[in-house]
């Protein structure tokens, strides 16, 4: 069998998906190739944060202007999404983290992001189930939460109702004119964006991609014990580490009354299997700030995968040798908060038009990637 | 805590308190996990000491006297911390299990289908019932509609009757034919229970009713009444509980998630009940749905060779295989009818723990993608009993269990880490 | 004459004998114990401890299964009627 397409999305993850709505609504015609469930990869995994991360003015950028897509998106059918504009909080438990609280406060103000920074008493009016002797947080305000699956399966059906076709299918190689399936099939296309995450090492093995394993929990219902998603600021230095396990506190209140428990990171473990030492001692830094957790029931422990790049920004745009194939992957903790702007960026570089962030600062071409791996 | 057995026993009915009474007689150490708070099982839940049927009360009496047995009721698993070292969950505490033998014997649930109005309060399972009333709840007075299928209709309305019950009518899906070709065929398995079984069914009750099924439970905040699909036509009955289970289906995530081989719904295990791991062996209905007396002889060959006492574990086999094919009689007898799984309007629950309907189920093809987008199987039962139910209604088959294996305080998660290490 | 025990459900001393389940000691005609995700009312179902349908606070801690606890003296029960 033969299909063609204008454009060939290989994953239909949270960032396949968005790359497709994105292409179809630009008039072309898309085909999406995904092995799985739609939303059933690293999507399915994470905690579905929508965040603005200030480490580099790339990545502010990049979430702010994200984060802005996902308030348009979302308006019309929060609901659909499971969208909770719950705010993140950036705790901080010494005088030392909360300068430098106050001092990210200054520089996304200076971005036009709302935020404001909260003492002591503020912190504990806000979240009375914090542990004695936290010195404040940084509030910011417009952070939300989604939940991803559905969010993914929005995009996607958004890309059918323009004409863009989803196939079953997996992508064994990319060949002359497209790829090829599992089954020997060839699906033709014009361009061809690479989409499915980690895997996407295999059909390119020169890709700079690393696998950083997460632990995840999620409580029982326990609706009002927690109010925002509650982070320390030491998550920042560990979603950065280019070696080394980390564990942070990190907690959201889902809508459900449920309570998502992370977060931790491990280098290049390709395997799904929970690690008792680390889940135990994520669960212990959640305990440390949130007493009250020991009590709680878990329902559910399990892991994902997420794809780390080099330099901690995703790889969006042209392969550097490989002519009419484009990368969107490399998304490491913010793949639900940068999909959107993902996908525009992407557009913007495959039609040649004016691109709302600069191009060269995501682009593939950023690294030198090893021709001779390819072949 | 850590505590160390020779034996491990999971599950205290009839088949884990025959293996640990088996296993106990070779002198080394058994300990023996169960979750309610009493041994017994479902069919002698209220206590070993009451039942009429004597082999209940030998038991109790042989291991109460037995030094080397440890019986740690209210306990529930977690997970697998390494291959001979599991971590348990009690109400106040959590402790790690290290043993070098493990016996399964986690029994069987029922077969609950949804149907409209299932989630009102006041409708149970037919065995659901019966243990919640063995377990203290005051039914004398109320009128209950017993439904579903099989033998333990008629056991749990004799258990409700006999504590004061008014029991309205008993429902059975399949037809008078097959139940009275059950009842004669019983005859070739000797046994008191049996006897029991068959007497029973050859007295019906006069309010029994075969071919029949429940449509729709209905009341305003709780049940009220019940209208039924009966060989005469539709029948609306006013009750105060409706029990309404089909069948019985093996407990089966444990052996799952240690990865023992299963074919269908059971286990397989070999002639001396071992599975398809060397050290873990297998006895009562998770081999099979046969009964008490399969349970028992089944679980003594466990406990006799898990401790290596294989010859006197043959002397049983003969006796153990005469209910192989009881498994089958009972399936065959009360196999399910198609308009089972066609009761279903696209406003019925599917997914109780959260809140899932059929027509939003209905748009899937597999569980894996029903369960991402709609979220049923996530929540605290974890697909237990809507697993059950969409693989009725749709035929899905549902994923292994994850651990922790059933809902785990995350003070026991915590303790994992130091409980692990001490294994090495 | 058997062990009496004095728990408390949902503000309310009722007398139950020893060995009675959670669920059991609600009492007659009582037998709601949680609210559903979309708000309704429900009661236990499987009886053992699988259905989770039977989820109450007991002593201040949530969702622990009625069906498979058995009361002890000065228990405090709370079921979803504790907050009408």
């Amino acid at each position: 069998m033969t299909l063609i397409a204008d454009m060939l999305v290989i994953g239909a993850g949270i960032v396949g998906a968005a790359c497709a709505d994105a292409l179809a609504q630009a008039g072309l015609r898309v085909i999406v190739i995904e092995k799985s469930e739609v939303g059933g990869g690293a999507t399915a995994a994470g905690m579905g944060h929508l965040v603005v991360m200030n480490d580099s003015p790339a990545e502010l950028a990049l979430t702010r202007y994200s984060l802005h897509l996902w308030r348009e998106f979302t308006a019309q059918m929060p609901l659909l999404h499971e969208y909770s504009n719950c705010g993140t909080l950036w705790i901080a438990a010494d005088d030392d983290e909360y300068q430098a609280a106050q001092a990210k406060a200054s520089n996304l103000q200076n971005a036009g992001i709302r935020c404001e920074m909260l003492d002591e008493q503020a912190l504990y009016d806000s979240e009375p189930h914090l542990r004695a002797g936290l010195r404040g947080a940084l509030l910011v305000n417009g952070d939300a939460l989604v939940y991803p699956p559905k969010s993914a399966r929005l995009l996607l059906e958004s890309a059918q109702r323009l004409g863009a076709v989803v196939l079953s299918g997996e992508v064994r190689s990319l060949c002359k004119n497209g790829v090829r399936l599992g089954n020997g099939d060839v699906v033709s296309a014009g361009h061809v964006v690479v989409a499915n995450g980690l895997a996407a090492k295999q059909l390119l093995p020169e890709l700079p991609l690393r696998a950083k394993k997460g632990h995840l929990a999620i409580t029982d219902r326990y609706p009002g014990m927690v109010r925002h998603q509650l982070v320390e600021l030491a998550y920042i230095k560990n979603a950065h580490a280019r070696c080394g396990d980390s564990i942070s506190f990190n907690v959201q209140p889902r809508p459900t009354g449920q309570l998502l428990i992370g977060s931790s990171r491990q280098f290049d473990i390709a395997d799904n299997k929970i690690d008792h030492g680390m889940m135990s001692n994520m669960l212990s830094r959640a305990v440390e700030y949130l007493p009250g957790l020991q009590k709680l029931n878990v329902l559910r422990c399990w892991t994902g995968l997420r794809a780390a790049t080099p330099d901690g920004l995703p790889l969006i745009g042209e392969h550097p040798f490989l002519p009419r194939v484009s990368l969107a992957v490399g998304h490491e903790g913010l793949g639900i908060t940068t999909s959107l702007a993902t996908a525009q960026i992407l557009r913007a570089q495959i039609l040649g038009k004016a691109s709302p962030l600069p191009l060269d600062i995501y682009s593939p071409s950023r690294f030198s990637l090893n021709e001779a791996a390819y072949a | 805590m850590m505590l160390r057995a020779d034996v491990l026993v999971v599950g205290a009915g009839p088949a884990g308190l025959a293996a640990a009474l088996a296993a106990s007689e070779a002198g080394g150490s058994v300990i023996v996990i169960d979750d309610n708070p009493i041994s017994g099982g479902q069919i002698w839940r209220s206590g070993l000491s009451q039942q009429h049927d004597v082999r209940a009360r030998r038991l109790h009496e042989k291991l109460s006297l037995a030094a080397n047995v440890r019986i740690l009721q209210g306990a529930r698993i977690i997970g697998m911390l390494d291959a001979h070292l599991l971590q348990i969950e009690t109400s106040d505490s959590t402790s790690s299990i290290y043993f070098d033998r493990l016996i399964l014997a986690t029994g069987a649930r029922e077969r609950l289908l949804p149907f409209p109005g299932w989630t009102l309060p006041g409708v149970t399972g037919a065995g659901g019932l019966q243990a919640l009333v063995k377990g203290g709840y005051p039914i004398a007075g109320k009128r209950v509609v017993v439904a579903g299928s099989g033998p333990l209709l008629l056991a749990t309305a004799a258990s409700l009757r006999s504590r004061g019950a008014k029991i309205v009518l008993i429902a059975e899906q399949t037809s008078m034919r097959r139940v009275m070709r059950f009842a004669s065929a019983l005859r070739h398995w000797p046994g008191k229970l049996i006897q029991a079984m068959q007497l029973r069914v050859q007295s019906l009750p006069s309010r029994y009713l075969p071919s029949s099924f429940v449509l729709e439970a209905r009341g305003k905040d709780c049940l009220q009444q019940v209208s039924l699909r009966t060989s005469k036509g539709l029948k609306l009955v006013d009750c105060d509980f409706l029990a309404c289970g089909y069948g019985l289906l093996p407990n089966l995530e444990l052996a799952r998630m240690l990865g023992c081989q299963t074919v269908g719904e059971a286990v397989s295990v070999d002639r001396f009940q071992r599975s398809s791991i060397t050290h873990i062996f297998c006895a009562g209905e998770i081999t099979g749905i046969a009964g008490v007396d399969s349970a028992l002889i089944q679980g003594r060959i466990a406990g006799l060779a898990a401790t290596e006492r294989l010859t006197d574990a043959e002397v049983l086999f003969n006796e153990r295989d005469r209910w192989h094919s009881f498994a089958s009689l009972l399936a065959q007898a009360f196999s399910l009818r198609p308009e089972l799984a066609r009761l279903c309007r696209e406003d019925t629950i599917v997914c109780r723990c959260e809140d899932v309907c059929y027509g939003e189920l209905m748009q899937y093809d597999n569980w894996r993608g029903a369960k991402l987008q709609t979220r049923c199987g996530m929540g605290a039962c974890q697909g237990r009993i809507c697993g059950t139910a969409t693989q009725h209604l749709f035929g899905w088959t549902t994923e292994s269990s994850r651990p922790p294996l059933s809902p785990a305080r995350i003070e026991s998660l915590i303790a994992t880490k130091a409980a692990s290490s001490l294994a090495d | 004459m058997p062990e009496m025990l004095r728990v408390i459900v949902n503000g309310k001393p009722v007398l139950v004998q020893a060995g009675t389940t959670v669920i059991a000691a609600l009492g007659e005609g009582a037998w709601v114990t949680r609210r559903s995700v979309r708000g309704t009312e429900r009661g236990p179902l499987c009886g053992m401890g699988i259905c989770q349908e039977c989820r109450v606070c007991i002593d201040g801690v949530m969702h622990r299964l009625a069906c498979q606890t058995a009361c002890h003296e000065g228990m405090h029960i709370e079921t979803v009627k504790a907050t009408p």
